[in-house]
């Protein structure tokens, strides 16, 4: 009934309310499944407080929805709990409900609402059927559960009690099985303890039958292992004479085996290994440490020594010296190689020693060490030729490479260091011997040339132009500076493991090559062309002219092109900063202006030379007031204009100046009359030669003038020559 | 007041010898000696008159031949020496000391002493110069110091007492340097005259007897000089060429200081002409503050 009339009025409900149909509903299903209630009976009896509950709730949720009762009033009939028509009320009257029934409805109605009664009947029924079926299933089963349950446990309570007798019996029994063997138990455990003491004696009145097998087989290590077991009970019980007897006795076999150990290690035939082995168990043995060390080192000195020796030996005069890479690279691999080891099993064996160890392997490092490097700075002292640096490099390279590996080991010592100073003093010596080769190979160029301008000419052949002579010299030059160049980038290279130091990377490129090579060498350049031109003022012209000339313009080349090319080369192959690319300009300036002034002293000399003797015959001049005037409107000569790089031009500066120090001369001599005709002769016949040479044929004219007008006023009696006469002299001649 | 600008004076005759009268302190006096072979010689005494930059002049006469070099006596300013061409020796005029320059070409330095008497020779200076030696001067104010110039176009100083090598070169002419002249009371200036037609004056500060400056007494100082002074005592002055002097169109064979005035020199060229020049005013006052 419940579902179904509980869907019946909730139509009439409106839609606002449709907690109230569910908290009707619920009410209703709530009294509904009680399995007491009939069809179509009111819910009266069971439904007591459900009404209660009913009206609660409503309430509420009135309160809830703040719904007046004067809202309500608009409803249409709601379900009034006390209205005895209410199938669902309360107080439901079946009397009252079929009349009212009967009274309102149509037939219809009332046969509808009769089938549909009886279906709702129906319904219930089957529900509640259901229902009956479903619980009565359930209390089976459930009491068939609980009657296997009750026999189970039966069964269990018997089996349990016969394992608690069981256990009973068991312990009963092992306590007496306890009780019986315990004495036995003890004795059986003293025998045991005796017997293991026994077997330590035993092995202790063995032990020196044993050791001394052990000894003659050889079997060093397990001697030491027995007497290193041995000891500290001989040690604790030697009180007993026959344990006094058996340590004797031992002490000689041990004795005896550290002697034989020593002679092994003395013996050195043995690898590092096993001498190794010899003084670990020389250790183990308890002998005195530090003595050790000092023989280990000792021995170690000795098989060192003889690598030294042997490489000493290579560096005698007799047999052929061997290359200097396999020399290092057997002083690498023999002598550092044996170092390494050696050093590495000292720091294994002695690392007890602590500080004082430490110290006296890097004073031995240390010794030996220098005393390799003597060796090998003498052999790199023997390497001097060539110009080839690559097998040097490599070995350096190879000799640095051995001694930076034991580093961690040789710290101490120091001999890393040592070793990159021993090759930065060869790059340094390479370098300066590479300025030497330079030096000497300018010198040999210019040798060459003054031989070439010296050497008689053959018949029928032209003697070398200067030019080419220039060509020579300058490609000579350039290419062994970048031969230079190019064998000590080797230096430098990345492969070579000295090439990180910080001397290489800053010091040798900058300083070692750029200053001391290559602008060491232009220097010593420019110094022996100063000296060339400087050395005339002293004996009288030792260098032939025309070798100054190549040397101003070797200058003057360098000057413009070639040193920046050769500093740009520099600093790309060597990274170096480029700061002084000037100065080597204004140097190279200077040199070539001496080279200049040599021209002038040169020529001058030359000039007085000829004009020292006496003069003849005169020529015709004109009066002084003219040559005043004349001199008014000429133009003043410049005769010391700079002289530019060009063969006119230096001719041109040679001429003024020559004739200037001829009208000086001129001045102060006093002429006669036939002296003036010379001079006059003189003056015209270097005027017909001298115009092709000059750019202004003008200027030669006016000195020219010049000279005869002062011969002339130098002259008491000035008689000058016709000037056809001083032409046909000239002509003749 | 004063023009710094060149006064010329011309000699009609070629002219070699130039002299200021150097027992005269108070007029600017110089005497220049001509050179004709054909006409009568004379020596001009030029007076320098440095308010109104004007030049008064007077002439005499020397008919014995021409003159190569004159020199004035520094005691009695009416005593001048010559050297002229009729005879090969000076000769003096009035009583007096004869000249110590010889315009005689030398190739070496000698420097010698009268010693009672006798010329003793006490240094020699072999090659000085790479010819001929033209001209030499002694450092009035520091003693072992000389100056020579020659046919190298070079300038030599020398220490008498390290003979062996020139303690300064100047290399400044092209051609070959004639006089050498030190100023008498600022020895830091040198003039020198060539026949490249140039005088150049010389500030050798390094070499001179002051090479810091003028040293300022500590009583004087106020502040602004104090820091002035400091300010030069610092360093030595470097060794420059002052000035170029190029109103000459022919050879200056003599240049010489005036005795009168310290700031003031004479250049005299193989055309006759003579040149009154005066040292650059802010150098005077550089060197006298």
């Amino acid at each position: 009934m419940a579902p179904g009339s509980a869907s019946s009025p909730s139509p009439s409900f409106p839609a606002s309310r449709p907690w109230a149909a569910v908290g009707t509903m619920a009410a209703a299903a709530a009294a509904g499944p009680s399995p007491g209630s009939g069809p179509g009976d009111s819910p009266e009896g069971p439904e007591g407080e459900a009404p209660e509950r009913r009206r609660k709730a409503h309430g509420m949720l009135k309160l809830y929805y703040g719904l007046s009762e004067g809202e309500a009033a608009g409803r249409p009939a709601g379900p009034d709990p006390l209205d005895p028509t209410d199938l669902n009320g309360a107080h439901f009257d079946p009397e009252v409900y079929l009349d009212k029934l009967r009274r309102e409805c149509p037939l219809a109605q009332l046969m509808d609402s009769e089938t549909d009664m009886v279906r709702q009947i129906r319904a219930l029924d089957s529900d509640m059927q259901t229902l009956v079926y479903e619980n009565y299933n359930k209390f089976i089963s459930a009491t068939d559960t609980i009657r296997k349950m009750k026999n189970d446990f039966r069964k269990m309570e018997d089996e349990m009690d016969r394992l608690a007798t069981n256990m009973a019996v068991i312990t009963d029994f092992s306590a007496r099985i306890s009780a019986t063997l315990q004495d036995r138990h003890e004795r059986i455990t003293k025998l045991a303890g005796v017997h293991a003491l026994l077997r330590k004696l035993q092995f202790l009145f063995e032990l020196p039958s044993r050791l001394t097998k052990c000894v003659e087989l050889g079997a060093y290590g397990q001697a030491v292992r027995y007497q290193g077991r041995a000891q500290a009970v001989l040690q604790q019980y030697q009180h007993l004479p026959s344990f006094r007897a058996i340590q004797d006795d031992c002490q000689v076999i041990t004795a005896r085996l550290a002697q034989q150990l020593r002679q092994r290690f003395r013996e050195g035939g043995s690898g590092a290994p096993e001498q190794a082995e010899c003084v670990e168990l020389l250790l183990a043995l308890g002998e005195p440490a530090e003595e050790l060390c000092e023989e280990f080192l000792a021995h170690a000195r000795g098989r060192l020594e003889k690598e030294l020796r042997s490489l000493e030996a290579e560096l005698g005069p007799s047999p052929p010296a061997p290359d200097v890479l396999e020399f290092t690279d057997r002083g690498g691999s023999g002598f550092v190689g044996g170092l390494c080891q050696v050093a590495a099993a000292y720091q294994e064996l002695f690392a007890a020693q602590g500080p004082a160890g430490a110290e006296k392997l890097a004073a031995f490092a240390r010794e030996l060490g220098s005393r390799y490097f003597a060796l090998v700075e003498r052999r790199l002292a023997q390497e001097q030729g060539g110009g080839d640096n690559s097998l040097l490099v490599r070995a350096l390279d190879r000799f640095h490479r051995r001694l930076r590996a034991p580093g961690a080991l040789l710290a101490a010592a120091g001999l890393a260091d040592a070793a990159t100073e021993i090759v930065e003093r060869v790059a340094r010596e390479r370098l300066g011997h590479h300025l030497q080769g330079l030096r000497a190979a300018f010198l040999g160029c210019l040798t060459d040339v003054r031989q070439a301008l010296a050497a008689p000419r053959v018949a029928g052949k032209e003697g070398p132009g200067l030019a080419e002579l220039l060509a020579n010299v300058a490609s000579s030059i350039l290419s062994h500076i970048k031969a230079s160049l190019a064998a000590v980038h080797l230096f430098t290279a990345k492969e070579v493991s000295f090439s990180n130091k910080p001397y290489f990377r800053g010091e040798f490129c900058s300083e070692g090559v750029r200053e001391g090579l290559i602008v060491g060498f232009i220097r010593s350049m420019c110094q022996t062309a100063q000296s060339f031109c400087d050395s005339p003022g002293e004996k009288g012209g030792a260098t032939p002219p025309a070798l100054l000339l190549l040397l101003s313009r070797l200058c003057l080349d360098y000057e413009t092109a070639t040193i920046s090319y050769i500093l740009t080369l520099t600093d790309e192959q060597f990274l170096v900063q480029v700061g002084l690319l000037y100065e080597e300009g204004v140097r190279k300036a200077q040199s070539s202006d001496s080279s200049k002034r040599t021209f002038s002293v040169y020529s001058s000399s030359r000039q007085q030379g000829r004009y020292a003797p006496s003069y003849t015959p005169s020529a015709p001049m004109d009066t002084n007031l003219l040559s005043n005037i004349q001199k008014l409107f000429s133009e003043r000569i410049d005769v010391f204009s700079p002289v530019e790089f060009n063969k006119v031009s230096v001719l041109t500066g040679i001429i003024k100046i020559s004739l200037k120090t001829l009208l000086e001369c001129v001045r102060l001599r006093t002429f006669g009359r036939f002296g003036l005709q010379q001079v006059q002769v003189d003056c015209h016949f270097l005027q017909l030669y001298l115009w092709r040479f000059v750019a202004d044929e003008e200027l030669v004219h006016l000195l020219l003038d010049e000279v005869v007008a002062s011969a002339a006023l130098r002259c008491p009696d000035p008689v000058p020559m016709e000037p056809s006469v001083v032409e046909v002299i000239c002509e003749r001649g | 007041m004063e023009d710094d600008a060149p006064v010329i004076y011309g000699l009609e005759f070629q002219a070699r010898a130039l002299t200021p009268q150097t027992a005269e302190t108070d007029a600017i006096r110089f005497l220049v000696g001509t050179q004709s072979l054909k006409y009568d010689n004379q020596i001009h005494i030029i007076d320098f008159d440095d308010e109104n930059n004007i030049i008064n002049k007077n002439v005499l006469l020397h008919q014995v031949g021409e003159i190569w070099h004159i020199s004035a006596s520094p005691a009695d300013r009416g005593v001048l020496a010559t050297c002229y061409n009729r005879m090969s020796c000076g000769n003096q005029w009035e009583m007096g000391r004869k000249s110590f320059h010889w315009p005689i070409t030398i190739s070496c330095c000698g420097i010698y002493r009268k010693a009672q008497a006798r010329l003793c020779q006490i240094y020699c200076i072999e090659n000085a110069h790479g010819q001929l030696v033209r001209d030499l001067d002694f450092n009035p104010n520091k003693q072992y110091y000389l100056a020579s110039c020659g046919d190298d176009c070079k300038v030599k100083f020398w220490d008498t007492r390290n003979v062996t090598e020139p303690v300064k070169t100047l290399e400044e002419h092209s051609h070959w340097v004639w006089n050498v002249r030190y100023n008498h009371s600022h020895d830091q200036l040198v003039l020198t005259g060539s026949s490249d037609s140039r005088v150049i004056l010389s500030n050798m500060v390094s070499i001179s007897s002051e090479p810091f400056g003028h040293l300022v007494d500590d009583d004087d100082i106020s502040d602004q000089e104090d820091h002035r002074s400091e300010e030069k005592s610092k360093e030595p002055l470097q060794d420059n060429v002052i000035a170029t002097y190029e109103e000459h169109e022919d050879s200056v064979y003599a240049v010489d200081w005036s005795s009168a005035d310290p700031w003031l020199f004479a250049s005299l060229s193989y055309d006759g002409r003579l040149v009154i020049n005066r040292v650059p005013r802010a150098l005077k006052y550089h060197i006298l503050l």
